[in-house]
Order: structure tokens, then C-alpha cells, then sequence
């Protein structure tokens, strides 16, 4: 086999030394009735050269977006993602590593997390970070899970504009612990939670309240609204954001946010059919720092007085605390992780101002172009980032059809979410007037 | 005081005004930023990000690299964690565009080469595992865990015995285990191991009962022992109404050898970063697909995919328990444990988990003499050593045991895990290191018993070649800094 | 009023001021832990029974509860402890002191230990 070293001669030697005669009679252990009597029904082994064509095949059958001009978002972005990352990813120092458990040899891990935990508390404005989860979603559901365990109350209150999807993770992981769910509609019109919602809520029992900044559809809420609902009733609140929106945007800290999730894929990240992304999550005080899920770096020094990073308050977690646990996770998403600190140090200050800056404009003018097609309307009043909601008397999936004929890939239908007539777009700064322009007329030829 | 340092931190390379990247220049008519969207959401100053040249991001992080260990790097006998070598070949085919640069909501017509090796993953790993059904949206093993004790939980519910909220786990279980238990709500009954090392079958008797939901248990365990007993084990759960979970930590023992669902496991999850070969960066990203029997595959989270005469497409199972995260999980990383399989084969897997046993024995038989070795039988890919004669006889303690290997170029071993050992070195040294790799070790191992007794400052006050020297753990805990703050 | 020092199986120590006790742990405890990083404190007000932990005291890489030998009500903690877990290690039986507790009815003391019960303890664990 192509990967293992042994040759005939090492393996008689090693039987020899165990004083057996065949490699069975190491498995004698598993009862005679268990062990298989043949081969797996797998297909045959490919070289090295066969993998890639076939990979090459399988890749065929897919429409990348390299050559498809996308305006899909809802979750996962076409942002430009700089060459440096995969070269330094890349690197088998971090990338066949394991969690840094022995720190003399492993400060280069140690210290790109305490690097990325700074970066999420400068964009979330938070006292700390953890060392990151597995997606958004499911940060979201650990943020909700450990403002419960913070207030002692068992009930959570979810936006109605929260990513449908994100909705489903934080209702299994709530449900499965016997949490109650509220939800906050939102108002038809301006397409975000209004003061309207929260009437029918019992606040004195609830956990936290959740707000998404910007929201499904890319709106903006009020989320003044939520603090002080949640400061007035002893409830936290917490904020799932989109990481490029902090360029513009007040933060969470600033907002009064007791707890910041978030997804990072946009951070640099492949969008790679969805995954791996990574989830951060960041809390504001010290008391709610013990409460965090998973993995912590923090600074100290060794024993000559030289700074090093080491795995720290580690006494929440699975491997001590067992079922106690502040969560079951264990291994996260570093090396995603490392991607976003790369990205984020490589955009650096301005390099990021500027992608917010010019999603926000590439995303309004299309907006406005769009608007000039007979048919289409704004369904949501409130201010937009990046993504915004189209509504228009048209069958969304087949429009999508017929734009792939052009190579663009539209925005997204919303009718798998309940509501038909709406598509979703998404506007990044990778896209250029010229594609905008040409998809416009493209969809304008399309549908009238 | 001023401390040293071994590399500034990104922020202490900064310097105002420098940039590393250049979007390409506006080329829509600008629009006042307070016209589209009101000043009050605004945030009065940028987050301020390190401001540095592209070279020096570039050096900055090879700098780092360079302190840091990996399987590229040397022997990572790091057990229960099958450090073997990750092919970077599973790059290449991963980062093309086709797999790397399609988004999740695509039109299925548009994604059928994902959607096929999806649905062919799940077929491979449900013939591996000798069960019925995939789900590959699972992130990691414990998020697999989770979701297995979903499942198990949503079928007692479905019959009507919502009340078996009571999950037996091994003393020896990785700590994993009971934390999601406790995420599902489950009450955890610990079962005591036996002398060779395996579940005591009789107090295993004495804890199922009308409120158990199921037992978790990782065969081989993480002992590194196969449990004789399975099939009674599995007895004794099922007629108990029951279930039985496979941790699949340490399957690398096992494939095209026995299958967990042949000896009465319901529900199975797979590390595919420890297994299947797919690198752990770090940290993450894994990906832990659990596979299921028939009876439970309408439970699995979803969308799961279907195949259609030649067509593939996303279903929800008809009692899904819902969804787990975002999206189909860790596409990229999953996508590699399927390359990893076409690779091999099926003579290759079998020969991948009959190698690391071989290394395995090999190593502990050498061994054995100069370690106490707790649980002396036939081991699986993994073996547990205790260091109690080096810290009774010399006053060492495993921990300067693994520290002394830091300093001969290896990764440490697990230690003090299991916890039913004292002083746990837990060695696994993966199938696909050289003889000559696995006989320096040992070499190695043997020298540092002898440093313990002729000289054990030597090891208490290890690593002595490494760029930091032992770190003082206490005080990050005490005053955790877990950020840089800008010096005033 | 005479101060009355007892110890537990546990290692907790128990000092008797009236219907008021101060509890610790014992040296020897504070040596088997290891360097204490953190101590998880009730709130004062907080009721506890018997044989309940009412405080977790961290080290690096465990975590120990701490058991109230008595029900009764928290009247104070240590709030030193919170900025200077290391008490624990360097003044166990002083000013590593962690809550104290106002018991419900009369103390009971038959089942503890004295100094030098506890110290012939010790020899046999």
C-alpha cells in the first residue's frame, strides 16, 4: 500500500519478536464469529494519478463559482479570499498538528489562537474569546445554552428574522435540554423585529434574547430594543453577527451584547459546499468567562521568564469536568481558525474597512439597478448590509435556470423558507459593476 | 518586568498606515455611507487590526510554523489520537474548484459530483461500519456523539419510553462521553472496568433497567484492548431495551477486520481526522459522521442525500431529528476521508488497521519491561503504560517522562489518560511510520527509564531543547490574559 | 466561647465559633490538589444540606468540590479568594479559610474528627 512503510522482511521480524507466526493471531481478541471472512465490498484502490481524475471528474459534474458569476449568500459568501492564506495553511507545521497539548512544542498554534482570539474581541468589541466552535449555528446554540447556565432561567427568545437554519440548531440543541423557545416575529414591512414583538414574551423567565445583526434577509435591527428588554428583565443578550459587518457596524460590546457569536467563513474561508467554516464566540466579562464553551489560549511564561501561550482554564472543559461540562466540544475549527487570523491580519485595518465599505455599496447598487426592472420591488424597509431581499411576481428557481445559461448564479429563492415571490442576494466586493450590470440585464431579458 | 519573547505577537509588528492587501478600486458610483445606513449603527472607530505588509504576515506565520510539531515534522505517538500521515494529495483534489468553490445552496443539478461523493461516503462508511445509514453533517466526534444520543433519544421517545434518560459509560471513557450525555439531558451510570481491562459484565448486569437508554463504548477501548465480551455486553443492553453507541475513536484497529455493527452496535461515529487520515490542523477541523442501523435511519439529521436512479438529491428523513449545524458539515474534510478510502481499497484499509496493531505490539512488547504495563495481554492499535515504577522508585512522574520526549524531536504521548491507570502513557504509533521510526523510540524510552534513575532533575526539569521551556500553567489560570491589550 | 477544630474524611476542616462554622481544607489536601488557580465561591444566603458540595476549588487540570459536613445557611465567603486563589495553597488552615455557614439547630460533631484523629487518619490513607 502506498502509505505504509513495512516491508515483508520488517513485518517477519516484528512477528518474530511478538513470537507469532501470522498477524491473525493479534486479533484473537475479537470473537472468532465477528471477524470478517472477507473483503469489504469497497472499490478497488486508485493510484495517485487515478484519484486525481476522478476527483477531476466528480468536480466536473459541479458548476464552481469560478466560472459562474455568483449573488448567492444566505450564509455563506463569495468574498475574495487572499493567495498568501492557502501557502501558509498549507504548511505541515499547522497543518498536521494536533490540539497543542505540549506547549514548548507547539507555541506556534498556541500563539496564532491567542493572535485570533484578540482579532474577534477587537471586531466584537467582548473581554474574551474562545479558541473557536464548529459553524455559527452551533455557537449560536452553545451561547443560548450558557446564558441559561448564567441566569439559572430556561427559556430563550429567538428572532423569527434569524437564519432558518441557525433557528433549527439552536431548537435542537435547546429542545434536547428541556429549554423553551420564544419567538419574536418580525414585521412584514420593515423586515426586522419591532417593539411590537416583544409584548407577548414572559421576560422574567427568559435566559437571553437573541438577535442576528444583520438579519436573514441583510436588515438592520433595532438592537437597542433587544438590550434593554433584556437589561429591564435580569435576561442576557446575545448577538450572532456577520464578521465583515464589524468593519461598519457598532459592535456588540458597544451594544451592550453579553455574549457575540458568529460565523467565519467569510474570514477567508473557502466556501466549499458549506463547510468546514468556523464558529467564534466571545463574551463580555470575566465572571461569564468560565461559563464559555471549548478551547482557551492564554498568556504566561516558561521557566527562564520567556512569554509562551499555553491551553488554559481548562477545568470547564469535557476532558476534566466530564459531565459537568460546560459543553461536549473538543475538537474545534483551528485551522480555520488561522485562516481568518491570517485574513484579518493580511486585510489589516484598512484592507478590512474597505470590504465592508465596498459590500455595502456594490450590494446598493445593484439593489437600485435591480429596482429599475418592472415587476421587482423591496419588500423591507430597513437599511441593508450586503444582502438584500427581492420580491417579484416570478417562479425564482426557473429565473435561476435560466440565468446558469449565462453563467451567473442568482440570488436565493426564498420560497423553501415559506415565502415565495422573495430572493435573497448577496453582493460582495469581489463582484464588479461590469457582472452586476451585465446580470441585471441579463434578468431584466429573463423575466419581462 | 520585561519579558522575553520567542516571536512579537501580529500586533506588536504593526505600524500605522501600512497595508498588505488591495481590493481593486471602487467601480460603483459612490454613495455617502450615512445615506444608506443611519449614522446610530455606525461604529465611530475601524476594529483596530494589525496594520502590516503582505511579507511580513508571510514571515510572521512561517516564524510561527516553525515552533510548532506536526506529523510532517516527526513521531506523534499521541494515543487515541492516530496521528498517521495525512497524503497531500487530499489537498490538491479538495482545492479544486469544483469542491472548494461551490456554494451550499446550489441548484442540485449544479452540484452532483458533491452530491455522488456524498452519498458514496456514506455508503462506504456504513459497509465499514456493518450498518444501514450516514449522516456526514456531524463536525467533529463529540458533535457525532451528540448527535447519535439524539437519535437514540428521538427513537425511545417515538416508542413511547421518553423515560429512559440513563446512559452506562465506562470508567475508562474518554471524557467526550459523559459530557454529551449531559447535553442530551442523559443521567450518566458509570460501569466499572474488570481485571483485563474490559466492562466488569457482571456489574454491567446489576445497572441496565427500565430507564436505561443505551451504553456508549469504544472497542477497542481506550486501553487499547478489545472487549472479549462484547456480544454479551450487547445482550445484555438490548434485552434491557437499550441501545448500543460505538465510539469510534479507535477504529483504526479494526477495518476490513471486524465491523461494529456485526457485534450489536446501533449507532457508530467515525473521527475521519484521526482514521481516515484527514489532517487536524491544529485543533480542527474534523468531521464525526455517525452511522446508524435501519430502525434508526429515520431519525438521522438531515438533508441527507438520495439517489435516483442516476440522480442524487437532498431529503429530510421522515423523523429527523432536525439539524446538527449549518449546511452538510465539513465538506472539504470529508471529502478527503473519501479519497483516503478510494485510495486504499479494500485490502488496503485492512492492511492499514492490521499494520497498526503489529506497531502497536511490537512497540509495547519492547517495552514492557522497563514500564509497568497494567493490562498485560494482546493489545489493538494502542497500548497504555504506566510510569508508577519511574515516580515510586526515582520520583518522576509521567509528565516529566513526556517532557524528557519533547526533547529527542517526538510529540509526547497521551498521558494520564485512561484515568483508571496511574500514571497513563497512552503510545500509539499509527501504521505508517518506518520500523526504524517505531526502534529509535523505543530506544529512546528506554534511555529516559535510565536517566530516571541516575539522574532524574534531568527529566524533572525537561525539555531542555525546546524553544520555550516548561510554561507555568498555574499562572495563566490564576490571571488569565487571554487577549494582547495595546501597552498605554 | 471556645472554638472547636475538627477535620472530615474529605480533608475539610471545621472550625466551631457557637452556631457559626468556618471551613477550609487541611494542608494535606491543599498538597494533593496542587496549585489552586481557582475557587468557586457560593453566594451568602445560599442554603446547604449535609453532605452537599457547596464549593469547587480548581486546579490546573482538576477540579475538586468541596462538602459541607453541616446544613445551614452560607453567612460568609472568602473573598479573598476570588483575586488570590493561591491561599489556599500558602495559609490552608488561615487565611485560605473558604465559607462560613450558620447551621441549622446544633452543630453535631460526633462523626468528625479531632486534630489528632485526623493526623492518625492521615497515616493510614
Amino acid at each position: 500500500m502506498r502509505y505504509l512503510p513495512l516491508t515483508q522482511e520488517e513485518r517477519e521480524e516484528m512477528l518474530q519478536s511478538l513470537g507469532i507466526e501470522k498477524i491473525e493471531d493479534l486479533f484473537t481478541a475479537i470473537p472468532e464469529e465477528m471477524r470478517l471472512d472477507s473483503d469489504l465490498n469497497l472499490p478497488p484502490p486508485l493510484s495517485e494519478a487515478e484519484l486525481v481524475r476522478h476527483f477531476a471528474d466528480l468536480a466536473a459534474k459541479n458548476k464552481d463559482l469560478k466560472s459562474t458569476v455568483s449573488f448567492m449568500g444566505a450564509g455563506a459568501y463569495d468574498h475574495l479570499i487572499p493567495s498568501i492564506i492557502k501557502h501558509i495553511v498549507g504548511r505541515g507545521e499547522f497543518l498536521t498538528a494536533y490540539t497543542p497539548y505540549q506547549p514548548e512544542i507547539t507555541q506556534g498554534v498556541l500563539q496564532s489562537i491567542f493572535e485570533y482570539q484578540t482579532l474577534i474581541c477587537e471586531l466584537t468589541g467582548m473581554e474574551a474569546s474562545n479558541a473557536s466552535m464548529y459553524d455559527g449555528a452551533s455557537a449560536l446554540a452553545e451561547a443560548a445554552l450558557m446564558a441559561c447556565a448564567a441566569t439559572r432561567r430556561e427559556l430563550v427568545v429567538l428572532p423569527e428574522s434569524l437564519h432558518p437554519e441557525w433557528r433549527d440548531v439552536v431548537q435542537l440543541y435547546l429542545e434536547s435540554q428541556d429549554v423553551s423557545i420564544a419567538y419574536l416575529p418580525y414585521d412584514e414591512a420593515t423586515g426586522i423585529v419591532d417593539a411590537k414583538a416583544f409584548e407577548e414574551i414572559s421576560w422574567s423567565e427568559a435566559a437571553c434574547v437573541v438577535v442576528q445583526q444583520p438579519n436573514f434577509f441583510g436588515l438592520l435591527e433595532n438592537v437597542a430594543l433587544f438590550k434593554q428588554t433584556a437589561k429591564d428583565n435580569g435576561a442576557l443578550l446575545v448577538m450572532a453577527v456577520d464578521p465583515i459587518s464589524l468593519s461598519l457596524l457598532k459592535s456588540p460590546g458597544e451594544l451592550g451584547a453579553d455574549i457575540a457569536v458568529g460565523d467565519g467563513q467569510s474570514l477567508g474561508n473557502a466556501m466549499g459546499f458549506g463547510g468546514p467554516s468556523l464558529g467564534f464566540f466571545a463574551t463580555s466579562s470575566t465572571k461569564l468567562i468560565r461559563r464559555m464553551p471549548g478551547r482557551v489560549v492564554g498568556e504566561t511564561v516558561d521557566s527562564e521568564g520567556t512569554r509562551g501561550f499555553v491551553l488554559t482554564l481548562q477545568t470547564r472543559e469535557q476532558h476534566i469536568r466530564r459531565e459537568k461540562a460546560t459543553s461536549n466540544i473538543c475538537s474545534n475549527q483551528a485551522l480555520n481558525a488561522l485562516i481568518s487570523t491570517i485574513y484579518l491580519s493580511v486585510m489589516g485595518k484598512e484592507g478590512f474597512k474597505d470590504v465592508g465599505f465596498q459590500c455595502l455599496q456594490k450590494a446598493n447598487y445593484m439593489k437600485q439597478r435591480l429596482l429599475e426592472i418592472d415587476g421587482l420591488s423591496s419588500p423591507f424597509s430597513a437599511p441593508s448590509f450586503r444582502e438584500f431581499v427581492i420580491r417579484g411576481a416570478v417562479d425564482w428557481e426557473e429565473v435561476n435556470k435560466g440565468l446558469l445559461e449565462h453563467g451567473f448564479m442568482g440570488g436565493l429563492p426564498l420560497a423553501r423558507f415559506g415565502l415565495p415571490e422573495y430572493a435573497l442576494f448577496s453582493v460582495t466586493e469581489a463582484r464588479t459593476k461590469e457582472e452586476i450590470d451585465s446580470f441585471v440585464n441579463t434578468l431584466r431579458g429573463l423575466i419581462s | 518586568m520585561t519579558e522575553r519573547r520567542l516571536v512579537p505577537l501580529i500586533f506588536e509588528r504593526s505600524t500605522p498606515g501600512r497595508r498588505g492587501y488591495r481590493l481593486p478600486e471602487l467601480d460603483v458610483p459612490e454613495v455617502p455611507v450615512a445615506e444608506l445606513i443611519p449614522e446610530e449603527f455606525l461604529r465611530e472607530e475601524a476594529p483596530a487590526l494589525p496594520e502590516v505588509s503582505e511579507l511580513e504576515v508571510v514571515r510572521h506565520y512561517t516564524q510561527l510554523s516553525r515552533l510548532n510539531h506536526g506529523v510532517d515534522v516527526g513521531f506523534y505517538p499521541l494515543g487515541s489520537c492516530t496521528m498517521k500521515y495525512n497524503p497531500r494529495v487530499h489537498e490538491d483534489v479538495t482545492g479544486m474548484p469544483g469542491f472548494a468553490a461551490i456554494h451550499p445552496y446550489q441548484p442540485e443539478e449544479t452540484v452532483q459530483g458533491a452530491m455522488e461523493l456524498m452519498y458514496n461516503l456514506g455508503e462506504y462508511l456504513a459497509t465499514i461500519s456493518g450498518l444501514h445509514a450516514t449522516t456526514l453533517q456531524p463536525a467533529a466526534g463529540a458533535h457525532g456523539e451528540l448527535t447519535g444520543l439524539l437519535v437514540i433519544k428521538a427513537y425511545h421517545k417515538k416508542r413511547g419510553e421518553d423515560h429512559r434518560r440513563e446512559m452506562i459509560i465506562p470508567d475508562s471513557a474518554h471524557g467526550t462521553n459523559p459530557a454529551s450525555c449531559a447535553m442530551v439531558g442523559y443521567k450518566v451510570i458509570e460501569v466499572p472496568s474488570d481485571e483485563r481491562g474490559g466492562v466488569n459484565v457482571e456489574a454491567l448486569r446489576g445497572l441496565v433497567g427500565p430507564n436505561t437508554a443505551g451504553l456508549m463504548l469504544t472497542n477497542p477501548n481506550t486501553l487499547g484492548l478489545f472487549d472479549e465480551n462484547i456480544c454479551e455486553i450487547a445482550k445484555i443492553v438490548h434485552d434491557a431495551g437499550g441501545l448500543l453507541y460505538y465510539d469510534g475513536a479507535n477504529a483504526n484497529a479494526i477495518m476490513g477486520i471486524a465491523r461494529p455493527g456485526d457485534m450489536g452496535f446501533d449507532v457508530v461515529h467515525f473521527n475521519l481526522h484521526k482514521t481516515f487520515s484527514t489532517p487536524h490542523g491544529g485543533g480542527g477541523p474534523g468531521a464525526g459522521p455517525i452511522v446508524v442501523c435501519k430502525d434508526l435511519a429515520q431519525f438521522l439529521p438531515g438533508p441527507v442525500v438520495k439517489k435516483d436512479g442516476d440522480k442524487y438529491r437532498f431529503v429530510m428523513p421522515e423523523n429527523s431529528i432536525g439539524r446538527v449545524g449549518s449546511f452538510y458539515g465539513n465538506f472539504l474534510v470529508y471529502a478527503k476521508a473519501y479519497a483516503y478510502i478510494r485510495s486504499h481499497g479494500p485490502e488496503g484499509l485492512r492492511e492499514v488497521s492490521e499494520t497498526a496493531v503489529l506497531h502497536a505490539n511490537y512497540m509495547m512488547n519492547k517495552l514492557k519491561d522497563i514500564y509497568h504495563l497494567p493490562y498485560d495481554r494482546t493489545c489493538m492499535h494502542e497500548f497504555v503504560l504506566s510510569g508508577s515504577w519511574q515516580k515510586d522508585e526515582n520520583g518522576v512522574r509521567t509528565l516529566d517522562i513526556a517532557k524528557r520526549l519533547l526533547d529527542h524531536g517526538y510529540h509526547a504521548p497521551t498521558v494520564y489518560f485512561p484515568m483508571v491507570v496511574d500514571e497513563a502513557i497512552m503510545i500509539e504509533p499509527t501504521e505508517t511510520e518506518p520500523k526504524s521510526t517505531l526502534d529509535e523510540f523505543i530506544e529512546v524510552m528506554r534511555q529516559i527509564a535510565e536517566e530516571a534513575k541516575e539522574n532524574p532533575e534531568l527529566l524533572k526539569t525537561a525539555p531542555h531543547t525546546t524553544p520555550l521551556k516548561r510554561l507555568d500553567e498555574a499562572r495563566a489560570a490564576r490571571q488569565p490574559v487571554l487577549r494582547w491589550e495595546k501597552p498605554e | 466561647m471556645s472554638e472547636q477544630l475538627r477535620f472530615t474524611k474529605e480533608h475539610e476542616w471545621i472550625l466551631v465559633k457557637g452556631d457559626v462554622v468556618r471551613i477550609g481544607i487541611s494542608d494535606y489536601a491543599q498538597s494533593e490538589l496542587g496549585d489552586i488557580v481557582f475557587v468557586d465561591l457560593p453566594s451568602v444566603g445560599d442554603h446547604v444540606e449535609e453532605g452537599e458540595g457547596f464549593a469547587a476549588l480548581e486546579s490546573v487540570k482538576a477540579v475538586s468540590d468541596v462538602y459541607s459536613p453541616v446544613a445551614g445557611e452560607i453567612a460568609a465567603v472568602n473573598e479573598e479568594l476570588e483575586d488570590s486563589p493561591e491561599l489556599v495553597n500558602e495559609s490552608p488552615m488561615d487565611a485560605g479559610w473558604i465559607v462560613e455557614i450558620k447551621v441549622d439547630g446544633v452543630v453535631q460533631l460526633d462523626d468528625l474528627m479531632n486534630k489528632e484523629e485526623y493526623e492518625a487518619f492521615l497515616k493510614e490513607v
